[in-house]
């Protein structure tokens, strides 16, 4: 019953020829080159779409709001064809047991084979009843619903790192993914909330290479969390030239220069923001004249105001940060080795389908 | 619990008691139970909200010119409400102006979350309510067709179109992966669809899960993004620069083509696909007339949207503004978020703790202790609860009562207001409706009345959004670009103590914010929110909440599916992040959480 991506396109009449077209296109968002079209048409041709348990902890449901905002691939397209999103309790038709009767059905019948998506985080004071789902502490759910995952995706910056209720001073001891889960791959896709077509992207990448992408030490994708807001601003030439805004809705506002002194945080996020933009590439938040607030990274709600200076860059002191930046990535390579360890365990897993997780693997 | 009476209803939990939990396609965490009668009629209900975040701790000690990015991510469905109802907040307590420009576009703004909202909430949280997808199979695209043409001259609608849609629907469900529809409540009687209704429901599910992406690209050019776009006490972030040096890097003739373009197509989709797709479902359960609950009682409204910058008046406000208390549809009473005697917070069946439970407190006076205790009745244990005691403590979720009144908000309450209040723009509309449904007034009191006000209300705010658009035009062609007032940015233009409130009303209903503002920092800042108001749990006299009180009576067809449960439960469109998250004026007793 299980059917392969591609059947699923093909009975529902895309020709071989869009098929590979869709590949292609994929390859090329995905920055992988030409070469990479036929390895993603073989896996899409001979994979069953894999199944998807997106659970909702302590949120605000904009991760599940940005990822329906996908363009490319359309969210309606990812949900018919390329995965089976069997558990999403803001999508799902079934309620109460019928619903939660999913949860059990899925990790019995795909055992090792498919993916935690978590949005929201475990809250641990209260013996985890600041989130009761079925009567139970949802830290509880989490726990049985990875513990036969092949790989857990943390959307956003709750699941990755505790987001706004994690804030000083955490009244209920809102906590990410990693630090409840520790045996299971972790890919992290920060931002409150991360852009659609980074969150697809991400997904479709690892369904499409049965593979976790390459991870940063923090463990998110390098892809899209591989450089700072600010390398690729295109305000960044204002930086360079010395041209701030100086005030809101003065002249230099009104010619688009940069906003690191009205608190712009692009110098030290590590975001796509300014590359794939946001809702089909419209514009980003920089674009539209405020700050990045920083909202891809860990704690950014405690590292001061959002309209006070970054103190720890100068002007002309951002080459010596990137220098300690670059210090940082090569430790990230040691990461990157982990990662592709990961991704060896999950490859053997993926070569022996149905068989139990060996204990201690990870 | 003995049977008692309680706002004209009568609640008996004789019964057989039925649990659905979690409750799907809302925002956040809620669950329900039920007793029913031997019909398998609702006699009881209990709705509880499941999780706290502590929000408003949180900003505690925080510059106020922060607390609406904080505030915003109270809930990530209805982005951006909470964010302008805090810099509104904030601008009160500060004596703060802002431009004309700024005042249009954050109308725009919030008329494009109801825009989007609305058309969500019917087509991919509610529609599965009254559409069965699994009927759509059976139907015939060119009756199909026949139907859909018969109703609107939206042009995707060729028998070929439909076919097409069936066919890769067919193909899905035998993939025996049914992902979202996986044990859907598929064949209940309770459906009432025909298959080619069905099969045009679930084609403009689709269509609208593409489309409603466009809408919020007006988020993001004046607001960076959507999700969570960005604000600016005194104004707006995006400066407007029309033919000047750099104006690729403002607000310009491209943008606003692009707000203009997207303006035009919501209202295009709204009024030929939302509202046809609304009428013509309703037409299919005119007979199912339950889920009134306080709608004919008790309903509330701050109103919003106001018409020229700065004047909160409700004569400015374009969304009504006022209460109706005791079925009296005559008498529209004055709301006043400020006077301490209105609306005051409860919680005696709510898991916090007071100093007296039988009293009530203001938003400005609001203290919350979280205090996790279950009744003596509840069933299972403290992590591994079976049912709930609703004689005890029973939700995260607290009671606030206006004047002591359990009141219903949100689309409907506020086209009952206009209604009363006989504003052409709100009576029309609903009398057109009914007359073309056949139905009296009183229809307008249940489930569907909410689910068609909801739509009603997003056809007229996709065309607000034009008049805000083009007024905003008219203003910069007068020569006014200003979209922010910076006279009072730096703190050191403040007092030294300060207290506000901002208020709107937000797709699921009234919201308000109460800000104290100390030497810069926020002193203690309090929001009450929509589904509080609709999911409280009882309060010290027993009166139950707004969704406890629309389940009542309501027949079950199959009782172990909770079809009708959700049906009118989702008429209110429950965001729960939004409804559980409180703090204490001064932050004392949460620290004694912190330790536990």
């Amino acid at each position: 019953m299980t059917e392969t991506f591609y059947e699923v396109l093909r009975r529902q009449g895309i020709t071989r020829r869009s098929f590979l077209k869709f590949c292609s296109l994929t390859a090329t968002s995905l920055g992988l080159g030409s070469t990479a079209v036929p390895r993603i048409a073989h896996a899409l041709e001979t994979r069953p779409r894999t199944p998807v348990l997106w659970l909702h902890g302590l949120e605000c449901t904009c991760c599940s709001e940005s990822f329906i905002r996908s363009a490319h691939p359309l969210t309606k397209d990812v949900v018919l064809s390329m995965l089976s999103l069997d558990y999403d309790d803001t999508l799902m038709a079934a309620a109460g047991h019928q619903a939660e009767a999913i949860l059990e059905e899925v990790r019995a019948k795909y055992k090792g084979n498919y993916i935690v998506a978590v949005e929201g985080n475990p809250p641990l004071n209260e013996d985890g009843m600041f989130c009761i789902q079925s009567g139970r502490p949802f830290v509880e759910k989490l726990r049985e619903t990875a513990a036969d995952c092949k790989a857990i995706i943390s959307w956003g910056s709750c699941a990755s790192w505790g987001c706004v209720q994690a804030a000083r001073p955490n009244p209920t001891r809102a906590t990410p993914v990693h630090k409840v889960i520790h045996d299971k791959p972790i890919i992290k896709v920060p931002g409150c909330p991360p852009i659609a077509e980074v969150m697809t992207g991400v997904v479709t990448y690892m369904l499409t290479f049965d593979r976790i992408p390459e991870l940063d030490r923090q463990g998110r994708p390098k892809m899209f969390y591989g450089q700072r807001i600010h390398d690729k601003c295109y305000r960044r030439p204002h930086f360079d030239a010395g041209q701030f805004v100086e005030q809101w809705d003065d002249e230099n506002a009104r010619r688009g220069y940069c906003l690191y002194k009205v608190g712009c945080k692009g110098p030290t996020t590590y975001n796509a923001c300014s590359t794939v933009r946001w809702n089909e590439g419209v514009s980003f938040p920089i674009q539209s004249g405020h700050g990045c607030i920083g909202c891809s990274e860990d704690g950014f709600w405690d590292k001061g105001a959002f309209y006070d200076r970054l103190t720890d860059i100068q002007q002309f002191g951002v080459e010596k940060n990137a220098d300690e930046v670059g210090l940082a990535a090569a430790g990230a390579v040691g990461a990157a080795v982990a990662a592709h360890a990961a991704a060896s365990a999950l490859s053997r897993l993926r070569s022996r389908p149905g068989t139990d997780q060996p204990k201690g693997e990870d | 619990m003995a049977a008692y009476e309680t706002q004209g209803f009568s609640l008996d939990d004789s019964g057989r008691r039925v649990v659905v939990d979690p409750v799907t396609r809302i925002e956040g965490h809620m669950r329900v139970e039920v007793n029913l009668d031997e019909n398998n009629v609702i006699r009881n209900a209990v709705s509880t909200g499941t999780m706290w975040r502590g929000l408003e701790v949180i900003l505690k000690g925080r510059d106020p010119r922060d607390a609406w990015a904080f505030t915003e991510r109270i809930c990530g469905v209805c982005t951006g409400t909470h964010a302008l109802t805090s810099v509104r907040a904030v601008e009160d307590a500060l004596g703060i102006e802002i431009p004309e420009n700024a005042n249009s576009i954050r109308n725009i703004m919030q008329l494009t979350l109801q825009v989007h909202d609305h058309l969500v909430h019917f087509y991919h949280l509610h529609a599965l309510d009254w559409v069965d997808v699994v009927s759509a199979l059976s139907a015939d695209p060119k009756a199909t067709s026949q139907l859909a043409q018969s109703i609107s001259s939206w042009p995707n609608s060729s028998p070929g179109y439909f076919r097409d849609v069936q066919s890769r629907l067919k193909k899905f469900v035998e993939s025996g992966q049914l992902g979202p529809f996986m044990n859907g409540y598929w064949g209940n009687p309770a459906y009432k669809l025909p298959p080619e209704a069905n099969l045009m429901a679930v084609t403009h599910y689709l269509e609208a899960l593409d489309f409603q992406k466009e809408i919020v690209k007006i988020h993001t050019i004046f607001g960076g993004k959507n999700p969570h776009p960005n604000w600016l006490v005194g104004g707006m972030p995006c400066a407007i620069n029309l033919d000047g040096v750099g104006a690729v890097g403002a607000i310009n003739m491209e943008r606003l083509n692009m707000v203009a373009g997207i303006i035009d197509r919501s209202i295009e989709f709204i009024d030929q696909v939302y509202l046809p797709d609304l009428k013509a479902i309703a037409s299919f359960y005119k007979d199912w007339t339950h889920g009134g609950g306080l709608a004919g009682l008790s309903v509330m409204s701050y109103g919003d949207i106001p018409d020229r910058a700065n004047d909160h008046s409700a004569a400015n406000l374009m969304l009504p503004r006022g209460a109706i208390i005791d079925g009296d549809l005559t008498r529209v009473h004055e709301v006043d978020l400020r006077d301490p005697e209105q609306i005051q917070e409860f919680v005696t069946h709510s898991w916090y703790r007071y100093a007296d439970e039988r009293k009530g407190l203001h938003p400005w006076d609001g203290v919350t202790e979280p205090n996790f205790e279950l009744g003596p009745k509840t069933r299972g244990e403290r992590t591994r609860i079976e049912s709930l005691d609703e004689e005890g403590k029973y939700s995260w979720i607290k009671s606030p009562r206006w004047r002591g009144h359990a009141m219903e908000v949100g689309p409907l309450a506020r086209y009952v207001i206009g209604y009363v209040q006989g504003k052409p723009e709100f009576k029309e509309p609903v009398d057109r409706l009914l007359s073309d449904l056949g139905l009296p007034l009183e229809a307008i009191f249940s489930t569907l009345g909410r689910t068609a006000a909801r739509g009603l209300e997003a056809s007229w705010a996709a065309h607000k959004m034009r008049y805000f658009f083009d007024k905003m035009i008219g203003n910069i062609k007068a020569g006014d670009t200003a979209t922010a007032n910076v006279g009072k940015w730096s703190p050191d233009k403040w007092p030294a103590e300060a207290k506000g409130v901002g208020f709107s009303e937000a797709p699921r209903g009234a919201l308000g914010h109460w800000i104290r503002i100390r030497d810069g920092r926020i002193e203690n800042y309090q929001a009450v929110v929509p589904t509080t108001w609709n999911g409280s749990p009882r309060d010290h006299k027993g009166q139950i909440g707004a969704f406890e009180a629309a389940l009542m009576n309501t027949p079950m067809a199959v009782a172990d599916q909770p079809l009708e449960i959700l049906r009118t439960l989702h008429s209110f469109d429950p965001c729960l992040a939004c409804s559980t998250h409180v703090m204490s004026p001064d932050g004392q007793e949460m620290s004694r959480v912190q330790v536990r």
